[in-house]
């Protein structure tokens, strides 16, 4: 843990009780009061997440989107100035080099937002693919800190603080220069946990300030910090993926059931998109599935079980805190696919049965 | 953070409760506050033998599952069910709410383990660390 790199909200996490634990080579809460109860405070009022671990990586120049284009998966040219989009980053074979969100700030200025577990490896990625192009990227992730301020009533408690009109901030886009307590920040509607809510980038030197000035502004309506705990259970029930778990390098977004964000019918080419063609062709072997189970708890990397025969493997599981039930996600061969498919989950010595159900296991609570 | 007098622990956090040649095993408080929100407790079968130090049962918080050692060798011959039904009582009340109780094998295997001052002193260092 001596060696995990501190956001600046690090001694602020301690005064308030956080459990630090390392991730992705960052010290970061997993939780201050309890991952249940942070769950609940997003589903029902609000949370703050501090995610200055995220990448932001900023593309310029003449091709800043031609490049964006070749380099995701999902069709940046239907964006306008200040609209963002969802899409991953994939490799020739098809498999995830990372996902990330993409901000068209204006037409020579994309920003792409990354995990932090890949920032480096990302980085290089993009550096090396954006040399046939006229673009310049800078790795921005060190001089940018981010909050993510989510639930309900994230823009009730927002709008406190702000003379923007946060109600012309639509979903999925995002305003340069909201002033948040006399501080300048990047605005967006977007989040990672199915419910309405924006991600502030602002100057780490702000950080604490604004996490202070946010987290009091909130504190009558139910507002509490939340650790990365409940940020992956949040994010699990609203089936929006993790990269590592639903897909990696060599589990492509289709097989992860992420078609909608690959867009093989585009006329413009990105990396990938002849493997992933052709697998869509071929058919998948396998794919992924939301599943439900009566009695145990089922974890990432856990395998899936017909009888004696391993037929897949669970990508995040949990006992759910909104629906109370014990649901997972599993690439599984095809045949186990459809809904209602039986099969058992090795849970440490036992088998435990395990029916396929919609992996929509929560409504999103966006407002569109 | 509590530690119950009377009881004897482990290294793993788990606690023994010593009645005739039976012994009763739960969790300590440092050990719940450390697995967070539990959420499911698979209790172990009745009449099943374990040696020490083997893994007697999980349990399941949010986060992650936890095996639980049993601190003696012994036969189960109580498993305590209501905690399928309320496993945040572990939570709650680490030291009322034991998990499952075994016939010792070999009661000679109680010196192996600490008093609650030797356990103090015990996570005290850990903490230091």
């Amino acid at each position: 843990m001596e060696n995990a790199k501190r956001t600046p909200l690090y001694e602020l996490h301690e005064e308030l009780g956080g459990k630090i634990v390392d991730f992705a080579g960052w010290a970061l809460p997993i939780q201050y009061a309890g991952i249940s109860q942070e769950h609940h405070a997003v589903r029902n009022q609000a949370g703050l997440f501090d995610v200055s671990h995220m990448g932001e990586v900023m593309v310029t120049g003449k091709d800043a989107l031609a490049f964006s284009q070749y380099l995701v998966t999902n069709d940046v040219t239907t964006l306008s100035d200040t609209q963002i989009l969802y899409g991953m980053m994939c490799n020739e074979s098809g498999g995830v080099v990372d996902d990330l969100l993409v901000y068209r700030m204006e037409e020579n200025r994309v920003l792409l937002v990354i995990n932090a577990s890949n920032v480096d490896k990302d980085f290089a990625w993009i550096s090396e693919k954006a040399k046939a192009f006229d673009v310049e990227v800078e790795n921005q992730s060190d001089q940018t800190a981010q909050l993510a301020l989510q639930g309900p009533l994230a823009e009730e408690i927002l709008q406190t603080l702000t003379d923007v009109n946060l109600k012309k901030i639509a979903f999925f886009h995002c305003q340069e220069g909201v002033t948040i307590k006399g501080r300048a920040c990047l605005v967006s509607r977007t989040g990672y946990t199915g419910e309405d809510g924006f991600e502030i980038y602002c100057n780490p030197e702000d950080a604490v300030d604004l996490a202070r000035v946010i987290l009091e502004a909130g504190a009558d309506k139910g507002l509490i910090p939340c650790g990365l705990g409940a940020r992956d259970t949040l994010r699990f029930e609203a089936c929006l993926p993790l990269y590592g778990n639903e897909f990696d390098d060599v589990i492509t977004p289709l097989e992860a059931g992420f078609g909608f964000f690959v867009k093989l019918d585009s006329e413009d080419d990105f990396i990938g998109k002849t493997a992933l063609k052709k697998q869509k062709e071929e058919g998948l072997t396998r794919r992924l599935v939301g599943f439900e189970m009566a009695k145990g708890i089922s974890r990432h990397g856990y395998s899936v079980m017909d009888g004696e025969r391993e037929i897949g493997f669970v990508t995040t599981g949990y006992k759910s805190p909104t629906l109370g039930k014990s649901i997972g996600f599993a690439i599984v061969e095809m045949a186990y696919t459809e809904m209602g498919s039986a099969f058992e989950i090795q849970v440490r010595k036992k088998q435990l049965p395990a029916t396929v159900v919609s992996k929509r296991f929560y409504r999103k609570n966006y407002k569109k | 953070m509590k530690i119950a007098e009377g009881l004897l622990y482990t290294k793993d956090h788990e606690w023994v409760r010593v009645e005739g040649n039976k012994a009763y095993i739960g969790i300590s408080d440092y050990a719940q506050e450390a697995m967070g929100d539990i959420v499911y407790v698979e209790l172990p079968e009745i009449d099943e033998e374990f040696e020490q130090e083997d893994t007697l049962c999980a349990i399941e918080s949010v986060k992650a599952a936890n095996d639980i050692f049993l601190p003696v060798a012994g036969r189960v011959v109580e498993v305590n069910e209501a905690l399928e039904e309320e496993p945040e009582a572990m939570n709650e009340n680490p030291y009322e709410n034991w998990i499952a109780c075994v016939e010792m094998a070999d009661e000679s295997q109680l010196k192996d383990l600490m008093n609650a001052g030797a356990y103090e002193a015990f996570i005290a260092e850990a903490e230091e660390e």
